[in-house]
Parts: C-alpha cells; sequence; structure tokens
C-alpha cells in the first residue's frame, strides 16, 4: 500500500523573514502507523505539519506522499490524500452549520449529492456528533467543536490523518472521547502535541524535533520514558509514568 | 449599552430565529422577497403621509405574533438604532413651516407631519427586518438571496460575516475584559488604549482569516462555497407572498383608515 506512505526527505524551510524552521528533516512514516510529535513551544512542530499537506513548501529537500511528490501543482492530489485537523476548531469550521461544513470537503471533490449527505452522515456517527448536523458551529461546546473538526476531515476520506494538538482545551470527558476515536481510526496518523499522556495512548511511535531538526525517534513508549531526553526538550514524564504515590501530588 | 450587553442582544436575536413555527418553517426566499416588497411599498409613499402607513403594522405584528417573536425585544432594538431616523427628520419641522390642520381646529407646520411620516415609516422598516432576521436564520437568508440570484461572493462574504462576527466579538470581549482588569478609574480606558486594541484585534482577525483560509485549501476549496440543499417552494410559500403583496397593494393605493373612519362615521351617524 504505497500510497499510505509519507517520506521526509532533509526537508529545509525558511520563513520569509529568515527564520530557519526546519534544518534537514528527514524521516519515513509507513501505512497504519500511528506517529507522534513531541518537541518544546517553537521546535518547529506546527512547521513540519504545514508541510503535510503542502501548506508550505520545503525551501529544499523533498515530501512524497504516497507516490507523489509534493510540489505545487501536485498540491490538491496531496490534500485529498493528507487530511488535517487544525488546533482551533473555530479556523476549521467555517460553515454556517455543521452539515454544510462537514460537507464541504465532499462537495468540493465533486461527490454526487446523495454520497455527500452518506459521508457526512458517516463522518457525523463516527465521531458521535449526528445529533448536531442542523446546529451553527458558534452553539456548540468546545469538545463538540473538536469532533465535527475531525468529522470534516475524515469525511473526506483520506489516507493519512494529521493532527495538530487535537484535545488542547478541551475537559478530561471530551478529551478522552477524542483519544478513543483517534485509537478507532485505521488511518495512519499523525498528532502533534504536548499532551504526552495522549501520545502515550495514541501513538505507537515518537518523533522528537527540537530546533528545526529531529534529535529522536523510536518506540513511544521508550522515548517518552526518557526522562533526561524529554528534559532537553522542556518536557516532562507523561503523568502516568510519573509514578506519583498518592497524597504527594500537591506537594511538587 | 456595554459591549457584553450587545453582544448578548445579537446571539439573542440569533437564537430566535432557530425556533420552529408557521413563520420559521416560510421559504427564506418567500420571506425575504416579502419584506423588500414591504420596504419598497412603506417608502414608496410621499412625505406627508402618516395615517395611511398605520395599516402596514399589521404586516410586522402578525410575524412577530405568529414567529413567536417577543414585541419587546423587537421595540427596543428599533429604539436603539432610531437617533438615526430622529436625526434626518428632527429639523423638518424649522425648515417647512408652512401649516396644515390635521384635525378639526388643530394645525401644526406640515414639517411636523413629515417628521411623523419618516418616524413610522422607520418604525416599520426596520421592525420587518429585524423580524426577518429573528424569523429566518441568516444562513437561509445566504442561500435565498443565492438562489434568487445574488452572486456568490457576495454571499459567501455574508456568510463569513456571520460566522466570525460570534467568534471576533468573543474576541474583542476578552480583550476588553483583560484591559477592564488592569485598568483602575479613568487610566486605561481612554481614547488610546481602545485605537490599540482595535489594532490588535485586526491584526489577530488577519492572521485568523489565513489559518481559516489555510483550512478551505486543506479541503479542496477552488473559489465558489458548495450548498447541496436544493429546497423547493411549496404552495404555502407562494400563498404567503401573494397575500402579502395583495395586503400592501391594497394598503397602497386604498386610503383604508380614511374608509374605515367613514364606515364608523355613517355607521354613528
Amino acid at each position: 500500500m504505497s500510497h499510505h506512505l509519507l517520506e521526509f526527505r532533509d526537508v529545509r524551510f525558511r520563513y520569509p523573514d529568515g527564520t530557519e524552521a526546519l534544518k534537514g528533516v528527514s524521516f519515513l512514516i509507513t501505512h497504519g502507523e500511528s506517529v507522534g510529535i513531541v518537541g518544546a513551544n517553537g521546535a518547529g512542530k506546527s512547521t513540519l505539519l504545514l508541510h503535510m499537506n503542502g501548506h508550505l513548501l520545503p525551501t529544499s529537500g523533498g515530501v512524497t506522499v504516497g507516490d507523489v511528490p509534493l510540489r505545487k501543482e501536485t498540491r490538491p492530489e496531496i490534500r485529498r490524500k493528507v487530511g488535517v485537523v487544525f488546533q482551533n476548531p473555530d479556523d476549521q469550521l467555517f460553515m454556517p452549520t455543521v452539515f454544510d461544513d462537514v460537507a464541504f470537503g465532499p462537495l468540493n471533490l465533486g461527490l454526487p449529492p446523495d454520497r455527500v449527505r452518506e459521508r457526512v452522515h458517516a463522518a457525523l456517527r463516527q465521531v458521535g456528533a449526528l445529533t448536531l448536523a442542523d446546529k451553527p458551529p458558534h452553539h456548540l461546546s468546545g469538545g463538540e467543536k473538536s469532533a465535527v473538526a475531525i468529522a470534516t476531515v475524515i469525511a473526506m476520506q483520506p489516507d493519512i490523518l494529521v493532527m495538530d494538538e487535537p484535545a488542547s482545551s478541551l475537559d478530561p470527558k471530551a478529551r478522552r472521547a477524542v483519544i478513543g476515536l483517534l485509537n478507532s481510526f485505521a488511518h495512519s496518523k499523525i498528532v502533534a502535541s504536548h499532551d504526552l499522556d495522549l501520545i502515550l495512548d495514541v501513538c505507537a511511535r515518537c518523533l522528537v524535533i527540537r530546533d528545526g531538526a529531529i534529535v529522536a525517534d523510536g518506540p513511544a513508549a521508550e522515548i517518552l520514558s526518557d526522562a533526561t531526553l524529554l528534559a532537553e526538550n522542556n518536557l516532562e514524564l507523561p503523568l502516568t509514568l510519573q509514578g506519583r504515590p498518592a497524597g504527594e501530588g500537591t506537594r511538587r | 449599552m456595554s459591549f457584553e450587553a450587545a453582544y448578548s442582544g445579537i446571539g439573542r436575536l440569533d437564537r430566535l430565529s432557530y425556533r420552529d413555527t408557521v413563520v420559521h418553517r416560510l421559504d427564506p426566499r418567500a420571506k425575504v422577497v416579502a419584506t423588500l416588497l414591504f420596504v419598497v411599498v412603506v417608502v414608496s409613499f410621499p412625505k406627508y403621509e402618516v395615517l395611511s402607513l398605520f395599516p402596514f403594522f399589521l404586516f410586522p405584528v402578525l410575524m412577530a405574533a405568529l414567529g413567536d417573536i417577543p414585541a419587546g425585544f423587537i421595540a427596543k432594538k428599533v429604539v436603539v438604532v432610531s437617533p438615526f431616523a430622529v436625526f434626518v427628520g428632527i429639523f423638518n419641522p424649522l425648515f417647512d413651516p408652512s401649516t396644515v390642520a390635521i384635525a378639526p381646529g388643530v394645525s401644526v407646520s406640515a414639517g411636523w407631519v413629515s417628521f411623523a411620516s419618516i418616524l413610522v415609516k422607520f418604525a416599520l422598516t426596520i421592525s420587518a427586518a429585524l423580524l426577518l432576521i429573528a424569523t429566518t436564520s441568516f444562513p437561509g437568508i445566504c442561500r435565498g438571496l443565492r438562489r434568487l440570484g445574488l452572486p456568490a461572493l457576495f454571499v459567501s462574504q455574508l456568510l463569513f460575516l456571520y460566522r466570525y462576527l460570534f467568534v471576533l466579538m468573543e474576541e474583542a470581549m476578552r480583550v476588553v475584559r483583560a484591559r477592564d482588569m488592569r485598568s483602575f478609574g479613568k487610566r486605561g480606558a481612554g481614547v488610546r488604549v481602545f485605537v490599540r486594541i482595535v489594532g490588535t484585534l485586526f491584526l489577530r482577525t488577519v492572521e485568523r482569516a489565513e489559518r481559516i483560509y489555510g483550512a478551505m485549501l486543506a479541503r479542496g476549496f477552488r473559489g465558489d462555497v458548495p450548498s447541496m440543499r436544493r429546497e423547493a417552494l411549496r404552495p404555502s410559500d407562494a400563498f404567503f407572498v401573494l397575500a402579502a403583496g395583495c395586503f400592501f397593494a391594497l394598503c397602497r393605493f386604498v386610503p383604508v383608515p380614511q374608509m374605515i373612519g367613514r364606515l364608523v362615521r355613517e355607521l354613528a351617524g
């Protein structure tokens, strides 16, 4: 299944103001893998994600999705293969009702109305938001917005799902629901987050990025239990691995 | 009126539009056309006409009653914007001092009459417009306008305006709150700070617009916002437009209040 591959080859990116955000990033993500991307604020996570669907194009080096190299002309094709869920659902949900928003992508793919309706219902059912279909996005709670934002992307049936902080600013129950949702996808998944417990729950593999370069790449369980490595990257052990004895939690 | 009160007012108007009544169920196109007709007919009256305008109040009153919209809420909104109309007409009594008799033995300057006419027309048209918004969801109005032939570009602009009005207002509210929390008394509440807040909001809006556009491209946007709703006009919609049109025509060309007056006099005499 070569079309589910995502490869970065020595990708460098310089913003117009001269900041070099990526300094030679290389990795290969194969079919069905779930990969977490962690790193300090400003390490280059968002820039990296924006390359995955061609929102930014590398200054040098190459990105390949399946057998399609990322270029200006191939962007529409890449965007069909890679679905990106942005961090802030308010940026993602721009249509007047939830139904219209989820239908936006499939309609742009040129699907006939019946198929669009099917896909919208399937996507909303999968995220448990079918009852919200006729609501306007600004009447939704944060958790509902996140669920719908994910639905807008899975309705396009991408091969690879990319998410930027999928559970930030959610209450624990809504966060748990998102984790369950992510685990139910058979897609290749790429999740950037500071929520290391979420990465541990969802991802088998983990990349650590620092100053625009990858400094660690391996099994998530291994990397996320390496306290020294994490500390070097402004991170700390996931809470579930901190083994805090009961009663001491409040003093640290 | 404070910023938060203004915000909740708009939010309330929006929530009203999601009710389910006879009026809400009408096709948006029917309501848009009827409201436009109403506005045109009301405005077409000559400037000294006051009495003949009163039958037109039946339209907003019926819309509000059938649409289960609290009349007090709409009336309050009309009063809030009324200064515009007042300023338009306030000098009429000075510039137009010729006198007219309005009742046996009572005469006022013609300017007062035209001023009253402006106020009545204003109250009629604004309440009708507000009721259109309160009984039709904004996306519905946009769809209606699109199907009535308004260019796609305008309609998508309107849709985005509606979608992000709430986001922008909430953002502004947070910034204003943050300012109020750290400004004591007059300090910090001045124009200079206000200007900077507006600047900040503008920059944030630009950044947000860029992110939204990114999200749209990521989902295959190519210039037109697609819609798949294809509601057909029902007989009730046609009936509504027809009935409204006949009523407006009747009130426009037949002096209804005068006829009622004559009838009453004949019955009494």
